[in-house]
């Protein structure tokens, strides 16, 4: 079962079985998990830290300065420094901490994100092991931090961390709601629950077929990863860090680790559902390519990871209410909305051929502008230009000195 | 397993305490060192007391033991983001209280330096204000970068950037050198499309417009009555602008209008002073063609012995009205000099404003009344 | 209005400000211009200008330039002048206000252009008479007209001789002359 599929693991575990004498063969399953881990578990540090690199560094540029350029050509030692700093700062405990939930919370912040690895295809045939539940593993697993986060805020007995963690755990239930409802519609079309399955089932785009649910699941999922404009977790204006607020040196960089380890995967997840995973998008598959599928999906996963830091330099933050209302009262029923269409369409064409295809790409399309032009309206209705309520009077200058 | 029916009762309501959170002096968004001390429940504000002293620094007693133009270098350090403005206000109670006359280049030169500081404190207003609602920096940053502009026309001037030292009892110290008119002009050339990009990046954005909107209503009589200036009046909607009731130097020749908002809430405010930064560009274009040649200072003594009396100069500096009450015993220095600093008198409402809201609302309404600690401690 | 317009029109600035050239310059190896008049520490002070007048201290708001003077008649110059024995200006306390330059009759005072004296510990910010005495003269076009007027510029590496700095239009007197005046009074 472990083995299904052509997989990774399956490979490496094959080469080693061929090593060992008969009936140690469960020697072999420890030994090739073991590497993976820890292939994996290094793949994810050294993305994390060039994806620290590249935000900080495009984010500069998005404000109009340099971001860092000094450690290594272009600044590009620069996590490896701050690794350096997080390492030997002291690692300060709160005397009132709760010590044993303060010092694993980071590691249950970081699980997930190293769990997710496991599951996502990374290119053809490049995949830990092919889970035929692998999207509700996604799903369920990512809840794991908002444990964490509150572990962090409820342990460092701070009450900006507290305030921070409540809200945190809040705002990650709700928007697992339109976050998995907004997968279902993916579900119906593909047919299949395994990650793997999904970017085979995905002849076109499912972004094309499946709009709005690309637009709720990118929302939900900005949402559960903490950025901005969600980041009311850690909102540096209001409670200075949130739930990391006392959390120093290595700790305070394992968190770093998980956040941006889960902005990874979550765009990953995102790639392989919505914009067909590691397919070339131009070039048919079975037709000759260039380019590795690895290099696809790199590519895919970076244009999601810029769209967030662009959305990060850009907006501000909205209130805990508002995230709320925003999730319950606008999200939650567009994503129902995209599942009633997405289940009618399934039922009425099951095997849709090319035409009917793009037929349903339009029908989608306009579903999709149309549910959000009229949300829009409905919210808006009475909203004018929001500048008119500021004028210009002209005085008369009266001379009474 | 537990017995249900042995369970004791739950309370009716669930009993909750509300807590006690301080929020500065060390806070990310407290424009300096301002403590407030914050009962909440939950995320609700019950109720805030401001404390303040942490950047006392004795400016009025320090100002009776210098000489009226020593004061100068002492007016800088109020509100430090417009030093411009209070060396002006300063600079008039002198002038009153001594009788000086000052030559027509000098005041408009007065008049370029303190609106070009008001475009420069509303720049950094609007930067941190976004930075409280929480943009990533970056319209602090293109705030920071116009700015620069004008802390380099400043340089030219007067040698300085922030702490400027630029006026004296009876005009400015110096006129400006050549190279400052061309670059004067390239810089009213550029701004509007500096202000215009700001605006475009924040004005209509949904997410500013749904968290300003309708917070922190502050009625145009309760203002009055707390006596608040500035552009907090002003975005309640009562068009007060000493520039207007009490012309100093020429603002009397210039032709602006004052942004008035209609609702007196957050987003007034903060949209009231992008229009504000706007006339202000257009005092300076006029100040620039009409400014007439001559001297910039009367040749007051270095140390000026007003006659026995009191005077009180004031202006409309970028967060109100900043006046300086002076009284002269016929020495060298004031007896008594009194700052009526708006950031300080701007805080009086800040408990009703607050009232109410979410933390998270706190340090968006906390900030658009715009302190400087500077100025509130002295 | 369409609700998503706003932050869409931010999001294009935000884009557009992507492809500028960035506004910050790194620091130590590039720096942003100064202008002439910048004031800065490293006063640059004439010895030879100066008498002793101790306008400059009286007139320092916070009190941070201490003169020590003794009389000396052996000096050859326009009228009696008092020869210099300290002359230190305390950095740590300086704000750059410049009143000691605006008040000095006789221009041996003027402000430096430097902004980079870090040092370790407190006392090695005071400037000392040694060293206002052999730093090289580059005074700050700040108050000084007569050096604006020459278009003098203290970042193009020129020094000014004391002669060069004085607002006086009429020449500075020889040397020759300045001791037969001398001769002549006694
Ligand atoms: S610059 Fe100002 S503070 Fe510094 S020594 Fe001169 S008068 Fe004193
Ligand atoms: S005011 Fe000028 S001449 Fe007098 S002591 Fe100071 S530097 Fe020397």
């Amino acid at each position: 079962m472990i083995l299904a599929g052509n997989s990774l693991y399956r490979n490496i575990y094959g080469f080693f079985v061929g090593l060992l004498p008969d009936g140690l063969s469960w020697l072999g399953l420890v030994i090739t998990g073991l590497i993976l881990a820890f292939v994996f578990v290094n793949a994810l540090m050294i993305f994390v830290a060039g994806v620290v690199y590249l935000e900080r560094r495009v984010l500069g540029r998005f404000q109009s300065r340099l971001g860092p350029n000094r450690v290594g050509p272009f600044g590009a030692l620069q996590p490896i420094a701050d690794l350096l700093k997080m390492v030997f700062k002291e690692d300060v405990v709160p005397a009132a901490a709760d010590k044993l939930v303060f010092a694993a919370a980071p590691i249950v912040m970081v699980v997930p994100a190293l769990a997710m690895m496991a599951v996502i295809p990374y290119g053809k045939n490049t995949f830990v092991t092919d889970l035929n539940v692998g999207i509700l593993f996604a799903i369920a697993i990512t809840s794991v931090s908002s444990l964490g986060i509150f572990m962090a805020g409820w342990g460092s007995a701070n009450r900006f961390a507290t305030l921070g963690a409540m809200r945190g755990v809040a705002m990650l239930v709700s928007y697992e709601v339109p976050m998995l409802l907004s997968l279902v519609g993916v579900l119906l079309l593909g047919g299949t629950l395994s990650l793997v399955g999904v970017v085979d089932a995905q002849r076109i785009p499912f972004i094309l077929l499946q709009p709005l649910g690309f637009l709720v699941f990118l929302i939900a999922a900005t949402a559960e990863m903490n950025r901005a404009p969600f980041d009311i977790v850690e909102a540096d204006s209001e409670i200075v860090a949130g739930y990391h607020t006392e959390y120093s040196g290595v700790k305070w960089g394992v968190f770093q680790l998980a956040e941006y380890g889960a902005m990874i995967v979550s765009a990953a997840v995102l790639v392989t559902v919505f914009l067909s995973g590691w397919q070339n998008p131009f070039v048919p598959q079975g037709w000759p390519q260039v380019l590795p599928s690895q290099l696809w999906f790199l590519l895919k996963v970076g244009l999601v990871l810029f769209l967030l830091i662009w959305v990060r330099a850009t907006i501000p933050r909205l209130r805990i209410d508002q995230i709320m209302g925003f999730a319950w009262k606008i999200l939650f029923p567009l994503a129902l909305l995209n599942l009633v269409v997405t289940a009618v369409e399934v039922q009425l064409v099951p095997n849709p051929n090319t035409w009917q295809l793009w037929v349903l790409v339009a029908i989608n399309l306009a579903v999709a502008v149309g549910a959000v032009v009229g949300f829009g309206a409905a919210f808006g209705r009475r909203r004018t230009n929001p500048t008119a309520s500021v004028t210009l009077v002209s005085l008369q200058a009266e001379v009474v000195r | 397993m537990t017995n249900l029916q042995q369970h004791p009762e739950p309370p009716a309501e669930l009993e909750a305490e509300p807590v006690v959170v301080n929020l500065g002096p060390q806070h990310p968004s407290t424009h300096g060192v301002f403590r407030l001390r914050v009962i909440m429940d939950g995320e609700t504000i019950q109720d805030v007391e401001p404390i303040f002293g942490y950047l006392h620094r004795g400016t009025e007693k320090l100002a009776e033991e210098r000489s009226y133009t020593q004061v100068v270098t002492l007016t800088d350090r109020l509100d430090y983001t417009a030093a411009m403005s209070n060396n002006l206000a300063y600079v008039l109670a002198v002038e009153k209280l001594a009788g000086i006359e000052v030559p027509e280049r000098g005041m408009y030169l007065r008049v370029i330096a303190a609106e070009l500081q008001r475009i420069a404190a509303h720049l950094i207003f609007v930067g941190f204000s976004l930075d409280e609602l929480g943009a990533f920096h970056t319209p602090l940053l293109y705030g920071f970068r116009e700015r620069e502009r004008i802390l380099d026309l400043f340089e030219m001037l007067c040698g300085a950037r922030i702490t400027v030292s630029y006026m004296r009892p009876g005009g400015v110290h110096q006129d400006a050198p050549v190279d400052f008119w061309p670059a004067l002009d390239r810089f009213l050339a550029d701004m509007p499309h500096y202000l215009d990009e700001l605006q475009g990046l924040i004005a209509e954005n949904e997410i500013v417009v749904a968290r300003t909107k309708g917070l922190a209503v502050l009625l145009a009589a309760k203002a009055i009555n707390c006596s608040m200036s500035g552009p907090v009046l002003r975005a309640s909607g009562v068009a007060w602008d000493l520039r207007k009731q009490d012309p100093y130097d020429v603002y009397g020749r210039m032709q602006f209008d004052i942004p008035v908002g209609a609702n007196g809430d957050t987003y007034d405010r903060l949209l009231v002073r992008l229009y504000e930064a706007r006339q202000s560009l257009r005092i300076v274009a006029q100040a620039r063609k009409e400014i007439p040649g001559g001297p910039v200072r009367t040749q007051a003594p270095f140390f000026i012995r007003p006659p026995v009396g009191e005077a009180y100069g004031h202006v409309e500096a970028p967060k109100g009205e900043l006046g300086f009450y002076l009284v002269s015993q016929g020495g060298i220095s004031p007896y008594r000099c009194k700052i009526r600093s708006p950031s300080f008198i701007n805080l009086t409402a800040l408990k009703e404003m607050l009232v109410g809201y979410k933390v998270a609302d706190l340090v968006v309404i906390f900030g658009s009344i715009d302190v400087n600690m500077g100025e509130v401690d002295r | 209005m369409t609700y998503g317009a706003g932050i869409a029109k931010g999001l294009m600035v935000t884009m557009r400000n992507l492809f500028r050239k960035p506004t910050t310059v790194q620091y130590p190896e590039e720096r942003l211009p100064q202008h002439p008049r910048f004031r800065g520490e490293d006063f640059v002070w004439y010895e030879e200008r100066c008498t002793g007048c101790a306008s400059c201290a009286k007139y320092c708001p916070l009190g941070i330039i201490k003169i020590v003077t003794s009389p000396s008649g052996t000096q050859t110059q326009e009228g009696e002048k008092y020869r210099l024995e300290v002359f230190d200006i305390d950095i740590a306390r300086c704000m750059f206000c410049g009143l000691c330059v605006e008040a000095c009759p006789y221009d041996a005072l003027h402000m430096g252009s430097g902004f980079e004296r870090g040092r370790y510990a407190r006392n090695d910010l005071t400037i000392h008479i040694d060293e206002l005495k052999s730093a090289p003269k580059r005074p700050s076009t700040w108050f000084r007209p007569q050096l604006e007027a020459k278009g003098y510029d203290p970042f193009s590496g020129e020094t000014v001789p004391w002669q060069g700095v004085s607002r006086a239009s009429k020449n500075d007197p020889t040397k020759e002359e300045m001791d037969s005046r001398w001769v002549e009074r006694q």
